[in-house]
């Protein structure tokens, strides 16, 4: 599919030079390339999908974690409540959904009692503000329904949509003069006296002065390709099932029951989505591929067992989707738990800065993990802010059908594409498709136009509406049958036409 | 500024064959205002799709493809004047019949005397039915291909297997071989078909593809485009046997594996919705629990024939027209019929006993040689039909006259041998 604001290949033409190439787009690097667009510097990001965000920064929970949960001292710690504390005006430039809704970490019985102690000396420690033990009257009161012994709440637990969020990263850092180079695999890694040449599966080649490894479950290979035999990654695969908006309502905090040692991940749950959906998830499974994005039926039965128990008006038309992530472990199977992030400016490779093992709070933490990375690039090259630098998006926060039908009259008024719903399950207008199909980063697949319009995203899994999407491609935009992907090169959703 | 304020007589949600009868119908049962709000373009709803024969044997003793059917339909609309808002989406219905609707002329919020859903319904999706595996490209709802391939001239692939053996799937699947595109087989969980027996015949036999029972896909394969499938074969309680899981190479999955009344508006309105058609629980005038509100098509149980479609909703448009204008008289006691034995669900749910009706039924398993039995609160026969062949596939509508409802306070309708 063509419209593209990111670059093309030019194969034969001069290798491009910049100060910094960063691998990976997912909501670290992208972090990263927009904190570093502030500067006068040449920056380019390099992802080997056809979009950017659609490896594990599509793939979890969307939580924005307090920071009650890590070792005081680390970096987990650390980055995290401060990249929580920066959301909120990021998100405002952004232009992107936010909601702190708080999260209530429970004590079912008396020996659960010191873990939540334990917790909340914890996060204190890691500086997280509010925290507060409650009683079950008051857990009533932010949760009907939740039982417990006591519980401990922490007010700065929020919620988000991680693609949204990644996608506005980069359309910003875009906006502000970072070259994007989709469909682009980085093969190889040189480095040639000051300088880095990294080259693509396709024969794009790229110089750089600084290169910065943010390709999450593959950073262990990247390391690789400039001797580092440091890392490995164990992929460890969390499934989930998505539940029908009309469920949304019944949860108004998160929930997680009082985690128990020699647990991974931080047992199933339901977690609220910022557009009204439940997840059920993620679970906990090393795997052998790290993409390997299946959901196998036996984590699907549990999780929906899990589900019913949790909610139990959960009918099985309520499942709408399922879906995996993969986490980035350090840790092998056989130690299990979570290992610190590393985030580090090598001195064997200067100018190489290498982030791995960025599993959760990957998410909450990346606002901070950019501006530590930041601080390592600017012990490499010179950093002076441009004056140019436009920090907010031009957008409406969230979507039509979130408005309340004065301001939708008013829209459609001045607007007439807003009038016209092509998603029915989500209400999406033909506004939002336009401006989706339209967007600075361009559309490769309809899995972007899905991650920004959020067509396809209902109930009925585009059954209404991806037929409409593919008439006004054909029509108002000339695409050709042969030029749809689902998601990812290779993924054709047709054949051709039936007729010529 | 706000939304457009407007007041309308019957407003009619939707515009397939459901919507269209209904509004001819409360046209000419007397109410000057009724108009049809339909999102897509023309009228005609699933109808403009399904470009094969076979609609109208019943109500036109013709076969008539569906645009055909519909025309029929939509030719009425026009002579009787019928305002009819294209391109426009409900948002929204209340309970005190507010209707907001959608469309590039603006926003416009209308009252109405009665309203008749006649929404249709919607396709189960692969996520719907756990399907596991990886989430590759060329996994459609038989729907979907049906309207990209008929309305689009999209191909959607070259090597297909159907997953269940619904109506729309078998139609696809001989659609599909009839492009060009070799079809693997359809695999179907259940015993037995789920389409009806006409369609088994005529777009697989004919056609030369296999039909599996007691088998399904229980894995997709594929990075990019699907690669293929395994299915497997599963027991009596629909549980994979194992060591019978084969691969079956492919680039199209074809999902026709059940339907599902498109209700959300009506939840919203506060329709009280019954679990066993997932449509609204109606009386014998076809109103929902809102007053004023009907439901009449697909959006009320999944049909296997327009035909009934239509005259449901001939039924449906009737009795809107005829509360719109203030003539529908208020009911103070109902009899309550519920599926017996061998019975998956009856409808209407409750009848007044004031007037015949018709009872909507599909069995819950295929049997031959039987009768379907309505029986009162002291298992007194009311009805008895006796059947050949009686199949899920099948729907059943039974009349029933007002005389046999004397003394009943409920009635139990069921299959006997
Ligand atoms: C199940 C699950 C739940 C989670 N829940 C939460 C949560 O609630 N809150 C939270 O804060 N965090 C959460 N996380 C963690 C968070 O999702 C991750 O930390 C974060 O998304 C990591 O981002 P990333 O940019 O490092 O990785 P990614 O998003 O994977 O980005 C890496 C990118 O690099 C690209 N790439 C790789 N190799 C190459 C190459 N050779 N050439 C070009 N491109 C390449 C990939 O295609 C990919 O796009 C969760 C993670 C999982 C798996």
């Amino acid at each position: 599919m063509g419209n593209s604001g990111a670059k093309e290949t030019t194969s034969g033409s001069s290798t491009p030079q910049y100060d910094v190439v960063i691998i990976g787009a997912g909501v670290v690097g992208n972090a990263i390339a927009r904190e570093l667009s502030r500067y006068a510097l040449r920056i380019a990001v390099v992802e080997k999908e056809l979009d950017v965000g659609m490896g594990t920064s599509a793939r979890n929970s969307g939580v924005l974690h307090s920071g009650i949960h890590y070792k005081p001292g680390s970096l987990r710690a650390k980055l995290n409540v401060e990249g929580n504390s920066l959301m909120e005006g990021l998100c405002r430039e952004l232009k992107v959904k936010i909601q702190y809704i708080g999260k209530l970490t429970v004590a079912a019985e008396d020996e659960e009692m010191p873990t939540l102690h334990a917790l909340k000396e914890q996060g204190e420690a890691n500086g997280v503000p509010g925290l507060e033990i409650l009683d079950p009257e008051d857990m009533e009161k932010l949760q009907p329904g939740v039982r417990g012994l006591k519980a401990l709440f922490s007010p700065t637990t929020g919620i988000i949509c991680p693609y949204t969020f990644t996608i506005a990263l980069a359309e910003s850092a875009l906006l502000n003069g970072v070259d994007y180079f989709l469909g682009e695999e980085v093969r190889e890694v040189k480095r040639n006296g000051q300088k880095f040449t990294v080259r693509t599966r396709k024969g794009l080649g790229l110089v750089s002065k600084v290169l910065v490894n943010a390709a999450g479950v593959l950073s262990d290979k990247v390391c690789r390709m400039l001797g580092i035999n440091d890392y490995t990654i164990y992929p460890c695969r969390g499934e989930y099932l998505v539940l029908d908006k009309r469920l949304g309502h019944h949860l108004s905090t998160l929930v997680y029951p009082a985690p128990h040692k020699g647990k991974a991940g931080l047992g199933i749950h339901l977690t609220k989505t910022v557009d009204g959906n439940i997840l059920v998830g993620p679970s906990n499974e090393y795997v052998d591929g790290p993409e390997d994005w299946a959901t196998t039926s036996y984590i699907m039965g549990k999780l929906r067992e899990e589900g019913e128990k949790l909610l139990p008006s959960l009918t099985t038309s309520d499942i709408i989707r399922s879906f995996s992530g993969i986490r980035a472990k350090q840790a092998p199977p056989e130690e299990g738990g979570f290992r610190d992030f590393v985030i580090e400016s090598r001195t064997d490779v200067p100018g190489f800065v290498n982030l791995v093992g960025i599993e959760s709070p990957g998410l909450t933490s990346s606002p901070a993990i950019a501006r530590m990375v930041r601080d390592m690039v600017s012990a490499l090259v010179p950093l002076r802010e441009k004056p140019e630098f436009k920090p907010e998006l031009d957008r409406m926060t969230g979507y039509f059908h979130e408005l309340s039908a004065e301001e939708q009259a008013d829209l459609v008024a001045k607007d007439r594409d807003y009038g016209e719903i092509v998603c029915r399950c989500e209400q999406i207008t033909r506004k939002e498709v336009l401006e989706a199909i339209e967007n600075p980063l361009g559309v490769k697949s309809v899995t972007a136009l899905k991650f920004r319009a959020r067509v396809m995203m209902g109930r009925c899994q585009g059954g209404f509406c991806l037929p409409k999407i593919v008439r006004i491609l054909q029509e108002d935009f000339g695409y050709r049958p042969e030029d749809f992907f689902l998601y990812r090169e290779g993924s054709h959703l047709f054949t051709g036409r039936v007729r010529s | 500024m706000g939304p457009k304020e407007l007041k309308k007589g019957v407003v009619v949600v939707g515009g397939g064959p459901a919507g269209l009868a209904a509004a001819v119908s409360a046209k000419a049962s007397g109410c000057d205002d009724v108009v049809i709000i339909e999102r897509g373009r023309m009228l005609g709803g699933i109808l403009n799709q399904c470009i094969h024969d076979g609609f109208g044997l019943h109500r036109f003793k013709e076969a008539l493809s569906g645009p055909e059917y519909a025309q029929r339909f939509i030719d009425q609309v026009q002579d009787l004047g019928i305002e009819t808002l294209l391109n426009t989406m409900v948002l929204s219905i209340n309970d005190s019949r507010e209707i907001l609707a959608s469309s590039r002329e603006g926003l416009f919020r209308i009252r109405a005397g009665a309203v008749v859903l006649a929404m249709g319904c919607r396709e189960r999706t692969a996520g719907a039915i756990f399907l596991p595996g990886t989430r590759p490209a060329g996994v459609y709802t038989a729907g979907v291909a049906q309207n990209l391939i008929n309305l689009q001239n999209i191909m959607v692939g070259e090597e297909a297997v159907i997953m269940g053996s619904g109506d729309i799937g078998l139609i696809m699947a001989r659609r599909l071989a009839l492009e060009g595109a070799s079809v693997k087989g359809v695999y179907e969980i259940l015993p037995y078909p789920s389409g009806l027996p006409r369609n088994i015949q005529q777009c697989l036999k004919d056609f030369g593809i296999p039909l599996h029972l007691s088998t399904t896909v229980v894995e997709l394969h594929g990075r990019a485009r699907l690669k293929g499938v395994t299915v497997a074969r599963v027991d009596e309680a629909r549980r994979v046997i194992q060591g019978t899981e084969s691969f079956i190479p492919c680039d199209t999955l074809l999902l026709s594996v059940g339907l599902i009344p498109e209700n959300e508006l009506s939840r919203e309105a506060g329709v009280a919705i019954e679990p066993l058609t997932g449509g609204a629980l109606v009386d014998d005038t076809l109103m929902t629990s809102v007053e004023g509100v009907f439901s009449c098509g697909n959006v009320l149980h999944v049909h296997d024939l327009v035909d009934h479609v239509s005259e449901e909703a001939d039924m449906a448009g009737h009795f809107a027209a005829r509360f719109a204008v203030g003539e529908m008289k208020p009911r103070d006691s109902y009899i309550p019929i519920a599926p017996g034995r061998g019975v998956r669900y009856v409808l209407p749910q409750k009848i007044s006993g004031e007037m015949d009706v018709v009872i909507s039924l599909r069995v819950a398993e295929p049997m031959e040689q039987k009768a379907i039995v309505g029986r009162d609160q002291n298992g007194r026969g009311i009805f008895r039909k006796k059947q050949v062949k009686l199949h899920p596939a099948v729907m059943m509508r039974i009349k029933v006259k007002k005389e046999k409802l004397q003394g009943v306070s409920s009635m139990e309708v069921g299959v006997e041998g």
